[in-house]
């Protein structure tokens, strides 16, 4: 028996350094696989791509014919391309992150040696990816049958605020997902998803609202992310500060709560 | 026979726990458990459900944080990095994404390490052959086993760390793991390993320590423990008084109750010889191997 410790290989003595792989693979491959989770569910990838484009199609493009139909093609690109980028967010990560905590997934990576918040930082990714993802059937519904016209700075400004603007939806979606279990965190990002996208001015135009709407929608993270991006696409002039600083706080505050969520859950 | 020989007694001390305590909101899940485990040995931690193996392990690996007593990993503290890169671990409730086929995992475990085994050779080693490109979702229960058992030797751990790892596999499946194991265990790997059969423990430790109530009832070989609490229970009706029931041989402990004999043995066919013999109307026979819970209860009262 004791002459099998000769195998050089496997000797203990040559696997006392075992020494982790370059950070920067663990990093892609880790954002690679989230993304496939996601591209690999059918019940999740085709209503969060179908859904944005289909009420586009219908709101922004169909039912918007006449004199002004190129400006409601554009206002309406930016802010349901929002609404489609959040969903990825908010979902992803809120539900995945549920899902994970419970099936025994999380607790796993926690005893593997992946390089800290690379798990996080792949489920952003996945957020970024499939805003962006959305961003493109959008655009692309919008240039061939919506008659709008982007410069090529535009589209940069537009498919840049889509992927960051998803982040905040991210640190909220992760902040449900660790307070609360699979079952509940679907519920209640449904609770928020909505409601955030109809106060926020997404679903329909903000100024058609009510003049409470419109006070109530200064006050939403989705709201802002449109504005933002209703100034890429050039639908409004002047890059909105307010907005890109309101956004900017409501990042902060849910990356705040998020980072004392996830912690909550270690232990 | 598959007794493994004896580990190397000099190996590394590569796992320690020693007065570690837990206390969860109803129950005291460890109180004062002390092991250690070092190069080249397999331990079993046997017990009955409920006993803390697997609060035991969670604790050790830094997903439960301890009350009181001291835990080292290879020489660092219980989840560390350092630790995490030395363990390969396979969790008893531990899913995999669904979605990602068993070669998309190993990948991604691989790259964790900076000289990870080799996916073909894990998947010869685990019985994946023919699997690697399927999604886990469609694998069986056994073949999840086996890839969640690929995972924890991605990263040619020194100490693998099993929570109740055969409980989904088949017969064939749990002799062909156990083949992976020694073949590294052999090259210096220590494994620890939770389990409530004892046959299991027998198959593949060198030592086992008997867990019950959180802490450790007493270790040894897997022979030794096996005396300890392998016995049977031998009922019968019988015409024979308590003192002549006590002198048959093998009887360890014997209660009567209007004729009805109960006789714990850890010699049934020797005991039931010599019962017979001496009773002609002895009757209404059964023998019962208790499970392992009985048979802890008994040495604890014993101990008591």
């Amino acid at each position: 028996m004791n002459t099998l410790t000769a195998i050089p290989t496997a000797a203990p003595e040559a696997q006392i350094g075992v020494r982790a792989g370059p950070p920067l693979r663990a990093y892609l491959q880790e954002a690679r696989a989230e993304v496939l989770k996601v591209w690999r569910q059918p019940a999740f990838l085709y209503p969060t791509l179908a859904f944005p484009s289909l009420f586009y199609l219908l709101f922004g493009v169909l039912m918007a014919r006449g004199a002004s139909s190129g400006e409601t093609a554009r206002y309406m690109l930016a802010t349901y391309a929002v609404f489609g980028a959040m969903g990825p967010a908010l979902f992803g990560f809120g539900v995945g992150i549920a899902e994970e905590r419970s099936n025994g997934l999380l607790d796993l990576k926690r005893v593997l040696p992946l390089p800290p918040l690379s798990y996080l930082f792949a489920k952003a990714a996945m957020a970024m990816v499939f805003a962006v993802m959305v961003g493109l059937l959008l655009l692309t519904l919008a240039t061939t049958v919506g008659g709008v016209r982007l410069s090529a700075l535009s589209i940069a400004a537009y498919f840049l605020v889509l992927g960051l603007g998803a982040l905040p939806f991210a640190a909220l979606g992760l902040m449900i997902g660790c307070l609360l279990r699979a079952q509940a965190a679907v519920a209640v990002v449904q609770l928020v998803y909505l409601p955030l996208a109809f106060l926020g001015g997404l679903v329909f135009p903000i100024f058609l609202m009510p003049k409470l709407m419109q006070t109530i929608a200064a006050f939403l993270p989705s709201f802002h992310f449109g504005q933002l991006n209703l100034w890429a696409v050039g639908s409004i002039s002047g890059f909105p500060l307010r907005s890109f600083l309101a956004l900017s706080a409501f990042a902060l505050l849910f990356l705040f709560l998020a980072a004392r969520a996830y912690k909550r859950t270690e232990n | 026979m598959s007794l493994p020989a004896s580990p190397p007694r000099a190996g590394a001390e590569l796992l320690s726990l020693s007065g570690v305590r837990k206390r969860f909101a109803q129950t005291e899940a460890l109180r004062g458990l002390d092991l250690t485990l070092h190069t080249g040995e397999v331990l079993a931690l046997l017990g009955p459900n409920g006993a803390g193996k697997t609060t035991a392990v969670r604790a050790l690996l830094g997903l439960t944080r301890v009350d009181a007593g001291q835990i080292r990993v290879l020489g660092s503290a219980p989840g560390s990095f350092a630790a995490r890169l030395g363990q390969g671990v396979m969790l008893q409730v531990g899913a995999l994404p669904d979605q990602l086929t068993v070669r998309d995992q190993l990948r991604l475990a691989s790259s964790y390490y900076a000289e990870p085994a080799s996916i073909d050779s894990l998947a010869r080693d685990c019985e994946l052959d023919g699997q690697l490109d399927r999604r886990y979702e469609a694998l069986s229960g056994g073949q999840k086993r086996r890839a969640q058992f690929a995972l924890a030797l991605v990263g040619n751990p020194r100490l693998l760390i099993l929570d109740e790892p055969t409980s989904a596999l088949d017969v064939g499946a749990r002799s062909s793991f156990w083949a992976a194991i020694r073949r590294r265990v052999a090259a210096g790997m220590g494994v620890l390993l939770t389990t409530h059969d004892l046959a299991e423990a027998e198959a593949v430790a060198h030592r086992v320590l008997v867990m019950a109530q959180g802490r450790a009832l007493g270790s040894g070989t897997p022979a030794e423990v096996r005396a300890r609490i392998d016995g049977s229970v031998v009922h019968f009706r019988t015409s024979l008084d308590a003192t002549a029931l006590a002198a048959l041989p093998g009887a360890d402990q014997v209660l009567l109750d209007q004729g009805r004999a109960s006789v714990h043995t850890r010699a049934p066919e020797q005991l039931l010889r010599a019962a017979l013999a001496a009773d002609a109307t002895l009757n209404d026979l059964e023998v019962i191997r208790p499970r392992l819970e009985d048979a802890v209860e008994r040495w604890l009262k014993e101990a008591a």
